[in-house]
């Protein structure tokens, strides 16, 4: 019978919390100053009794299981805040904090019910919400253009465009992924998708304490792009983005690699003649952590969005490098009740009182956490009349409609 | 305590069940199997036990699809052995031969006995009459219990306090007699979460026992035929009511009034 989801531990990982001083990054905290940066800078460091650098300190004090004891980890939420202001050039997000979620995990008791759900979820349907695995392609009929899905026709394509989970299920985030397929069928884009093949790429299983989650997703996506021939992964999703381009490569993913937005932007002299309906709008854009900290994308959708007939951009306090996160990433995603039940201000409130402050009338992001999250946010907050939540592509779409 | 827990797979209704081209069952083709969720919580709860008296813990399933996933799961939570019997065609079994199956591969041996509690989940998706664990308890003339939120064995008076659920929030304390069959309602905790590398880990370094199926005494006669199975007919009187504010309240109203409602 032996269908099985998961397949058995190739070699461990060489990098551990106990070996760490033995790897280059990991002789890189030595140099710690403690100079407190990462603290000031992190989202979340003024709830935590162990932000980043009491970690660093408990580390080199040998007195690590220390910080296991509290909850600190769980306010995490990977938004590389801390490793992007390092004087020392410390990898944080990178390196120190998955080691200690992963330990974090083996260690913790009992773990937040609906991150614990998320990852069983993922494991199980590829999806954090636990949404049939056999549905994952479902919205492509109602995208209103062609969408070619490789099972069915594996002949080879330039671009393996990999959608990703809340742009295949949640129904907004289903919106990103209709105004997407526009976009490609639009510039001409030969593409094709995995459909049901499709699983979660697994990023925030890896940031989110779960590497062993992470490691049995990347596996199964490897094997299922070695099923087809195409030279370049584009994905709706900067958390896939990161988990290609920093951790598939260590198992041989060689493809050329784009999110859909930088990708859209460097056709921006093909796209702009075709945006031709006026949107008359007021935008701020919100800067992911993954494609702004991370991967330094900061000036492609904004190009984007200039481009669009009638949208003025305005900036709200923290954008680019000082962006403020959504509160998604690193499993805050599936935390809410978590943070909550701890007194925490959600992230996404706290992002979303920025924006309104703008004045702006569509608070533009190019993540599909983003969409549900600040959604939420400005309902909680009674910005919805005032604000509307938009991904780059839908802002593109619209314009290039009538 | 030497702790049995009876591990079920059912058909996962997250993904569509579709009727065979028989019309007397689920296709099991189309369908995927997945953990009983309270067989879950019956693991769950021997977990606890084991973790707070010490002694043995093992799990004995059926194979079924994904079965191997749910038993190398069961041993990286803390299981000591995991038993997989392999009987052929078991879409085809109902409760009541897989009751006696079941017990009959415990009262055969492999190291199963003596035990002290076999603990399983109260129902099953496929069980909604949950004789699971009466049938096992018949079947080894052991005492039996169900619909149990909270197991205190006492092992020194051979005995365990139990509770159990009756409608209304009403709990009912019972002793029962060691050894015993427990249907278990819920585990006291959520079943925990363990990590994929611990699954994986158990993957290579535990093994699960393959047990060949007994021959059943009456060749496991369905004493209960399925004649016909069809999914629920689909009405579809849903109307959505569309327009401005005014208009959509001078529609509902009117509806109202025709149904005499107002």
């Amino acid at each position: 019978m032996g269908v099985s989801t998961i397949c058995p531990a190739p070699a461990p990982t060489a990098m551990t919390l106990e070996n760490l001083f033995e790897f280059p990054e990991g002789r890189r905290l030595l140099t710690c100053l403690q100079c407190g940066v990462c603290v000031g800078t992190c989202p979340y460091g003024d709830v935590m009794d162990f932000p980043p650098r009491r970690i660093i300190a408990m580390l080199r004090a040998g007195m690590i299981e220390k910080v296991f004891q509290s909850e600190s980890l769980l306010a995490c939420v990977a938004c590389y805040a801390c490793m992007a202001k390092c004087p020392r050039d410390i990898r944080l997000t990178e390196v120190l904090l998955p080691l200690m979620k992963e330990q974090a995990l083996l260690r913790m008791p009992e773990l937040p019910g609906e991150l614990q759900k998320a990852l069983q979820n993922t494991l199980r349907y590829g999806n954090p919400m636990g949404e049939s695995s056999r549905k994952r392609a479902a919205w492509v009929k109602t995208a209103g253009v062609p969408i070619r899905i490789f099972q069915e026709n594996p002949a080879p394509a330039d671009v393996l465009w990999f959608v990703e989970c809340y742009t295949s299920y949640y129904p907004r985030g289903q919106d990103c992924s209709r105004a997407t397929a526009r976009l490609f069928h639009a510039l001409g884009v030969d593409y094709a998708i995995l459909g049901n093949e499709e699983k979660c790429a697994g990023e925030c299983g890896r940031l989110t304490w779960e590497p062993g989650l992470f490691e049995t997703l990347m596996d199964y996506n490897m094997a299922v792009f070695q099923k087809y021939r195409f030279g370049r992964v584009v994905t709706s999703c900067p958390h896939a983005h990161n988990a290609f381009k920093n951790r598939y490569t260590s198992i041989g993913f060689g493809y050329e690699l784009d999110h859909t937005t930088p990708f859209l932007g460097r056709q921006l002299d093909r796209l702009r003649p075709l945006l031709k309906r006026r949107l008359d709008a007021k935008v701020t854009y919100h800067d992911s952590c993954c494609l702004g900290r991370q991967n330094e994308f900061y000036d492609a959708p904004r190009e984007l969005l200039r481009a669009i007939p009638g949208v003025k951009l305005v900036e709200m306090t923290h954008n680019r490098v000082n962006s403020i996160c959504c509160g998604g990433g690193g499993g805050g995603m599936w935390l809410d009740t978590y943070f909550k039940s701890r007194g925490m201000e959600r992230l996404s409130e706290r992002r979303v009182k920025e924006a309104a402050a703008t004045g702006a009338d569509v608070l533009a992001v190019s993540c599909p956490y983003e969409i549900s999250r600040f959604e939420d946010a400005l309902k909680v907050l009674g910005f919805e009349k005032q604000l509307r939540v938009r991904d780059v592509t839908e802002l593109l779409a619209e314009s290039m409609e009538g | 305590m030497n702790l049995l827990v009876l591990l079920k797979m059912v058909p996962d209704v997250v993904e569509e069940l579709e009727i065979a081209s028989d019309g007397a069952g689920l296709d099991m083709d189309v369908a995927r199997m997945a953990l009983s969720e309270s067989d879950d919580h019956a693991l769950e709860q021997a977990l606890l036990l084991k973790e707070r008296m010490g002694g043995t813990l093992a799990v004995l399933a059926v194979d079924a699809a994904e079965v191997d996933d749910a038993l190398f799961t069961a041993l990286a939570k803390g299981a000591d052995r995991a038993l997989k019997v392999d009987a052929g065609e078991v879409a085809q079994l109902g409760t009541r031969a897989l009751a006696d199956l079941l017990s009959q591969v415990i009262a055969d041996g492999h190291n199963l006995l003596p035990v002290d509690l076999i603990l399983t989940g109260t129902q099953a998706i496929d069980d909604l009459d949950g004789l699971m664990a009466p049938l096992v308890a018949h079947q080894l003339g052991l005492p039996y219990i169900a619909i149990v939120i909270q197991v205190t064995p006492d092992p020194a008076r051979r005995v365990a306090s139990v509770v159990k659920e009756y409608p209304g929030g009403v709990r009912g304390r019972f002793e029962i007699d060691l050894p015993a069959v427990v249907g278990i309602q819920s585990a006291e905790r959520p079943p925990r979460y363990v990590p994929v590398a611990k699954v994986r880990a158990a993957m290579k370094t535990q093994r699960i026992e393959t047990v060949q199926a007994p021959t059943l005494a009456d060749g496991g006669t369905v004493l209960a035929e399925v004649k016909s199975m069809s999914k629920p007919e689909e009405t579809g009187r849903a109307e959505m009511i569309e327009g401005t504010p005014e208009a959509a309240s001078a529609r509902l109203c009117g509806i109202l009034a025709e149904r005499g409602l107002v």
